[in-house]
């Protein structure tokens, strides 16, 4: 049974890998991208670490591919398929050679437990209260790193992705909100006694316009 | 199962994932194929954990899906920079790191 499983999974998440690459629409690359990372949480969940299979499914098959959609949907546009000439001939066989080299790399090393089908069971292997008790005790170091990369990444990615004004001179942002108030509604100017009753004259339009005119010069153009 | 098939799917995953980086030049299917070799390394750590019979691997799996995450972020804020800076999204055309 598990046996079949497997190898369910392991078709799903190679062949979810072929299409990430040939296919030539990156939607349908990012689809598939999801449909292998599904099956590989199946291989996780063979190989008894269910928090690390959940984790899977919901940030990357969830957020991660999300974030995805998001950009191709934004920049959108197929391409030619592969780059030209040397690379394309070069890249399936660097590929194939790496693929012999790991498999010899890793079934010859001599490893016992390589040929096994693993260690014997051990009662919550994988759960969430094991993993989190190692995060908490003897990895809460790399716990604390990685939340402040995660912090970092944010910030940084605001900061590339922001609009930058002056890059972009179709999008002019207008400064000035001109709101026309009518007479005697209380305004600033009233007062201060620079349009009252008798002055007839600063009175003359019945609208006052409020200015609010961002102070733009002294705005850089982005960092 | 034995581990050894496990390791094949890896080292096959992390294959696929590397000849994408090489023949592909949109910057968001390269994205996609290093998110393949990340998880055929994933796939390896999590294989080696069940072999040992040690979490180890699998919190240091977690780690490198919380690294991959954080490259996703800012390779697609890089994407949408070049994006609104009316460049090629090609990787071979923007062979000038200027600002």
């Amino acid at each position: 049974m598990s046996a079949v499983l497997f190898f369910i999974a392991a078709i799903g998440a190679i062949s979810g890998a072929i299409g990430v690459v040939m296919l030539r629409n990156p939607f349908y690359s990012v689809l598939s991208l999801a449909f292998h990372l599904v099956s590989l949480a199946a291989l996780f969940l063979l190989l008894r670490a269910e928090f690390v299979a959940a984790a899977q499914v919901i940030v990357y098959a969830g957020a991660v591919m999300v974030l995805y959609v998001f950009v191709v949907a934004y920049v959108g546009g197929g391409e030619q398929l592969s780059s030209g000439g040397v690379l394309r001939v070069l890249g399936p066989l660097f590929a194939l050679g790496l693929v012999i080299e790991l498999c010899i790399a890793m079934l010859g090393a001599g490893l016992k437990g390589v040929n096994s089908k693993g260690a014997p069971f051990i009662p919550g292997f994988g759960t969430p209260a094991h993993i989190g008790s190692l995060f908490l005790t003897k990895f809460l170091l790399p716990f604390e790193v990685a939340s402040i990369l995660l912090l970092a990444a944010a910030v940084g990615a605001v900061v590339l992705a922001r609009r930058r004004r002056g890059l972009e001179p179709d999008e002019q942002i207008e400064l000035r909100i001109e709101a026309p108030r009518p007479a005697w509604t209380g305004t600033m100017a009233e007062a201060a006694g620079l349009r009252g009753p008798g002055q007839e004259g600063l009175a003359a339009s019945d609208a006052e316009a409020v200015t609010t005119a961002a102070d733009s010069s002294n705005r850089e153009g982005g960092w | 199962m034995n581990i050894g098939w496990y390791l094949v799917v890896s080292a096959l995953i992390f294959s696929i994932g590397a000849g994408g980086v090489l023949i592909r030049r949109n910057p968001l299917v390269i994205l996609l194929c290093l998110e393949l070799m990340l998880n055929g390394a994933n796939l390896a750590l999590v294989a080696f954990a069940r072999m040992w019979g040690n979490e180890d691997g699998q919190i240091f799996a977690l780690i490198v899906m919380v690294v991959a995450a954080a490259e996703v972020t800012v390779g697609l804020g890089l994407v949408v920079a070049i994006y609104r800076r009316r460049l090629p999204i090609d990787v071979d055309g923007l062979n000038e790191l200027q600002g």
